[in-house]
């Protein structure tokens, strides 16, 4: 495992490993909740509360873990901050919790949570598996504003409540039906491939032996991939 | 009689776990390659969500009447070592079975959707019949996505997609449209 410096490990779940948009983990909470922005902050806020304490609990305890019963291991103590969130939102926000219904216990079974124990948690210091959590979490939380952002506003043209594209805006009713989740979460896909595509640096000219020069296209189809240009 | 069966449907089609709830997208994306692996998955999600069913409806009934606070950890630790179990005996009585189903197994103990139906069951208060033919319309209803899902992807691959949608993108933009179109059962429940 290669050594990591500790903001290394606080950055990286932001961006280059985002879980959502990059490893593609945790999509079903990422396109359930996601037709308003006060749901997505909310379900931000479970998730990252829940990753937080059973990385701490993992980190501490993973000395006394047998490794032959981890995961069973790591799953009761998920699923216990999990039980605890439950009940705290439905004493605090009880409308918030209606609103997220069974997606709040369904964070036990959010893949990022136990992938990030079993990949960092278990094997690394407190402060270090902290921060991992923390970064993980930004970035869970950073796809769920996006995915939630964009379908309020063209949904309901409002954010967070507050109505913002006017009386003449005409709503786009299937952003906030479940067609819309999976709608958004392609086009942010797609937009992230070209962007990563045009990011690239221009490919060299390749010439051939006989003369001809070809040029690569990286976001072409596999055929036109390679234009000859003289 | 009639009410069961509207439980059924509703659960397979106008509710869909995958396309309406968003639950188990995981094996939705990932084993929708093929139509074959697809009936397959589809078929272990049926039978692991009946097993979760009925255990679902004996932890309700005889050990957590008075402590429903422990649901969602005895939810967990129950199905995942119950599918075990089974899947052990399969293994044993069944090898032909197995090979079908058995990797599958593993793959759907815990995911969103199996999670997902006990937790429905439990808020909706379903009793033992009740529970099963929900059960069976979830895992019919999860079946029908995958296949339909697999059956478009199998034709993409022929079709001259540009580079740039030849990720995931695509892929949840036609899942988009699924659900566009399982929007309209929705009117089956007007009458």
């Amino acid at each position: 495992m290669r050594a990591t410096t500790p903001t290394e490990d606080l950055l990286r779940g932001i961006w280059r490993e985002n879980p959502v948009l990059i490893q593609l983990l945790g999509l079903c909470p990422a396109l359930a909740v996601t037709n308003t922005v006060a749901n997505g902050i909310a379900m931000g806020l479970a998730t990252t509360f829940v990753l937080l304490g059973s990385s701490l609990l993992v980190s501490l305890l993973s000395d006394y873990i047998p490794k032959e019963v981890r995961i069973s291991a790591y799953i009761l103590i998920i699923a216990t901050f999990v039980t605890l969130v439950d009940l705290i939102l439905a004493a605090l926000v009880p409308d918030i919790h209606k609103a997220l219904g069974a997606f709040i216990a369904l964070i036990v079974v959010n893949c990022i949570i136990l992938g990030r124990q079993e990949a960092f948690a278990s094997r690394r210091p407190v402060g270090r598996a902290l921060l991992d959590a923390a970064g993980t979490s930004m970035g869970f939380m950073i796809a769920l504003l996006m995915m939630s952002g964009f379908r309020e506003l063209l949904g309901n043209g409002s954010l967070l409540g507050i109505d913002v594209m006017g009386p003449g805006f005409e709503p786009w009713i299937i952003m906030i039906l479940p067609a819309g989740g999976f709608f958004m979460l392609g086009f942010i896909l797609l937009a992230l491939a070209w962007w990563q595509g045009s990011a690239q640096p221009p490919v060299k000219p390749r010439r051939w032996p006989n003369g001809v020069t070809t040029i690569t296209h990286a976001n072409a189809a596999p055929r036109e991939r390679e234009k000859v240009v003289a | 009689m009639n009410d069961l069966i509207w439980i059924l449907i509703s659960a397979m089609v106008v509710n869909n776990f995958t396309l309406a709830l968003f639950l188990g997208l995981c094996p939705f994306l990932g084993v929708s390659g093929r139509v074959a692996t697809a009936l397959r998955m589809g078929a272990a999600n049926i039978f692991v969500m009946v097993i979760t069913s009925l255990a679902v409806w004996f932890l309700n009934t005889f050990v957590l009447a008075d402590a429903p606070y422990l649901r969602i950890i005895s939810f967990i630790v129950v199905i995942a070592s119950l599918v075990q179990i089974v899947e052990m005996a399969i293994k044993k009585l069944s090898p032909a079975l197995f090979r079908e189903l058995g990797i599958f197994l593993p793959l759907i103990t815990t995911n969103c959707a199996i999670l997902g139906l006990a937790i429905f069951q439990t808020n909706r208060g379903y009793g033992l019949a009740e529970g099963l033919f929900f059960a069976v319309g979830a895992g019919l209803g999860v079946t029908l996505a995958l296949v339909l899902m697999a059956s478009i992807r199998e034709r993409i691959e022929l079709s001259d997609v540009p580079a740039l949608a030849r990720n995931m993108g695509l892929v949840l933009i036609l899942a988009g449209t699924l659900s566009l179109a399982f929007t309209g059962f929705a009117g089956l429940f007007s009458s």
